[in-house]
């Protein structure tokens, strides 16, 4: 097709220009497929190539190096980096909680962003105003909505003291210290993880809901479906590959996110939330040892790349139909 | 088989009423075609009775039974939208099953019910694809046989012949009307074409503004409209009407003819057609003009068969008559039908 059009394009400018200007011959130049198409995408193309492009093959250099911040040395050192990151014990920890906090964050939010849609999708008043409020968490920067969780969950001023000791859990005046023990850190951070993502994933949902035919919902009630059968038999269904895309946007983002654990819990108490992006973090930019940091975040590497694989397919498969 | 009743129903949106207080009952077994113009109320009323909408007053019988508050599943209705609306992740299989599974029939009499309404309506090739995969004949047929399946009492169509191109569509009525005859189901039928309701229905329901302007055999609502309405909706071209006197004279275009091809007769009008313009459709040609000794305003169209071969040039002014019997008056106000001329009219 591009071809067709260009050669019509070719013909047309061929045919005007004998006799013509300059002037005519170079104003159409933006009407060229062949131009036009390259310049437009070349902002695009540029910002994947120096805020992307760079940064990774970057850090595929360093993890095949020994390169720190202490030295100037720079030599390729093969697979040696990425056998001494793995016999890190910490690393394998880390590994085991990222696919942990993500996982169970992910599955709340599936959960949590069905339930909400339906509810937003409802009509009631001040609907817009409560859309607003749901949609907060996403416009907050990570870092504020960690500091602010950071107080929330304080081991002295933390609300969560007063309702623990109103319903028994432990005595009056007594503290919790969610952040200081490594099952309730682990579960903050996969609180504030679900907090931070069920937003967005809320609202593709309700944009999915949104696009179900009211035929197609009325028809199964004249068919005499009740509310659980057009659920699970009608709704879910058309819903499922909405809330598949709000879950690889999920998965991305939670399993790439170090900031909520840099900001919460430092990775700790001892290395209890330390996932794969933090580890990487403190071992290369803190620890200053930049080749072991680079390989450790290489491990995330083929995780990301899945996950792409799978979100290409989807865009192919539904451009196909 | 049940009937379709409703009593003084009203729906009213805001301050506007889409439906305003309609009595209609149809028979056991009826084709009854609601008719008229977008924006008449006549989905809304099949939403009604359906019950996806809740009337503002009155109430809606099904086999007699008051159902006004019920919810659509407890109606025993099928109903078939414009859109067809397939579920597009099911099988045609799956889609024809899922009134049976949400009726809780058990499992067993499944495939003989789906074989029994495939072959009805000639599907059975079919049952492995998605909808996706049918064209809109066989979307219509799937959803028919979904309709069928679970036996209603009262099928409810949404003009399901709209989405059709022009040829399949006459078909496809006719299908549809072979279908109804054969199951003998009470149905109600909405359409804003005409054509359809005239081949369709047992009987017509014209709808205007909310409100039924006549109910009747397709024959009686063309041949006699209750008003003027009925008279310029129903119909194509619509009636000729033209204020004479204190009233509106009626009459079809194809009732006015050139007196030279049907020659004098007892109870004729006649008169003189200035005519402007000849339209030559093939099988019938539509002379404009008007008759300016009736009413010099008013734009006449008359609708000559092509086996009449008359000459009839733009420009001209020729004798044409209308046969007495087939005349028709209202009142200027109102538009109501009225039955004798009280003034005489020129002969």
């Amino acid at each position: 097709m591009s071809s067709a059009a260009d050669t019509a394009a070719g013909a047309a400018v061929a045919g005007t220009g004998r006799g013509d200007g300059p002037r005519r011959r170079w104003g159409y130049l933006f009407e060229r497929e062949r131009v036009l198409g390259p310049v437009m995408l070349l902002p695009a193309v540029l910002y994947l190539i120096f805020v992307v492009g760079y940064p990774l093959l970057l850090a595929f250099f360093y993890a095949f190096s020994d390169v720190t911040v202490g030295s100037n040395r720079f030599d390729f050192v093969g697979f040696q980096t990425f056998i001494t990151a793995i016999h890190d014990p910490v690393f394998l920890k880390a590994i085991e909680h990222s696919f942990l906090i993500t996982g169970i964050s992910q599955a709340l939010v599936i959960v949590l962003c069905t339930v909400l849609a339906f509810v937003l999708a409802a009509d009631f008043h001040g609907k817009w105003f409560l859309r607003f409020l749901v949609l907060m968490p996403w416009t907050t920067p990570v870092a504020l909505g960690a500091i602010i969780w950071l107080w929330m969950l304080d081991s002295i001023f933390t609300p969560f003291d007063w309702f623990a000791s109103k319903l028994g859990v432990i005595p009056d005046g007594g503290h919790l210290v969610l952040l200081g023990h490594a099952g309730t850190a682990v579960g903050s951070v996969i609180a504030v993880q679900t907090w931070r993502m069920l937003p967005l994933a809320t609202v593709i949902v309700l944009a999915g809901l949104s696009s179900i035919p009211q035929d197609i919902e009325e028809q199964a009630q004249v068919d005499g479906a009740g509310f659980w059968r057009r659920l699970f038999s009608i709704q879910l269904p058309l819903l499922a590959p909405v809330i598949m895309v709000a879950i690889l946007f999920g998965v991305v983002f939670t399993f790439t996110d170090m900031a909520v654990i840099f900001i919460l819990t430092g990775g700790g108490p001892g290395n209890a939330t330390q996932v794969l992006p933090s580890w990487a973090f403190y071992k290369g930019i803190n620890g200053g040892n930049l080749s072991v940091g680079a390989a450790d975040a290489m491990f995330m590497f083929p995780v990301l790349l899945g996950i792409t694989a799978i979100v290409l397919r989807m865009a192919s498969r539904i451009g196909g139909e | 088989m049940a009937t379709v009743q409703t009593r003084e129903l009203r729906k009213e949106f805001g301050h506007n009423a889409a439906v305003d207080g309609i009595d209609l009952e149809t028979e056991e077994g009826e084709y009854l075609v609601l008719l008229g113009p977008s924006g008449c109320g006549k989905t809304t009323l099949l939403r009604l009775i359906a019950g996806l909408e809740h009337p503002t007053g009155g109430d809606v019988l099904i086999g007699g039974e008051v159902v006004t508050r019920l919810p659509p599943r407890a109606r025993k209705i099928a109903m078939v939208f414009q859109s067809y609306a397939l579920y597009p992740h099911k099988t045609v299989r799956k889609n024809i099953t899922f009134p049976l599974a949400a009726a809780g029939v058990p499992k067993e009499s499944w495939p003989d019910k789906v074989e029994w309404a495939s072959e009805v309506l000639g599907i059975g090739r079919l049952l492995d694809r998605r909808p996706r995969q049918l064209s809109g004949g066989e979307r219509q047929r799937v959803a028919l046989a979904r309709a069928l399946v679970r036996e209603p009492q009262v099928f409810l169509f949404d003009e399901p012949l709209s989405n059709l191109d022009a040829k399949l569509r006459t078909s496809a009525r006719d299908e549809l009307k072979e279908f109804q005859r054969r199951m003998g189901v009470t149905t109600v039928y909405v359409t804003h074409d005409q054509v359809e309701a005239m081949g369709l229905g047992d009987r017509v329901a014209v709808l205007n503004s909310g409100q039924v302007q006549q109910i009747g055999l397709p024959e009686e609502v063309y041949a006699d409209p209750a008003n003027t309405f009925v008279a310029t909706f129903v119909g194509a071209p619509p009636m000729n009407l033209l204020h004479v006197k204190d009233e509106l004279l009626g009459f079809r275009p194809e009732n006015l003819l050139p007196l030279e091809a049907v020659g004098r007769r007892e109870g004729q009008m006649e008169c003189d057609f200035e005519i402007s313009r000849v339209e030559n459709l093939g099988s019938d040609r539509y002379v404009y003009g008007t008759i300016a000794e009736l009413d010099p305003d008013a734009k006449v169209i008359a609708k000559l068969p092509s086996t009449i071969t008359v000459t009839v040039t733009p420009g001209g002014r020729e004798k044409f008559v209308v046969a007495g019997d087939k005349l028709r008056y209202f009142d200027v106000e109102g538009g109501h039908r009225i039955d004798a001329p009280t003034a005489e009219l020129p002969r």
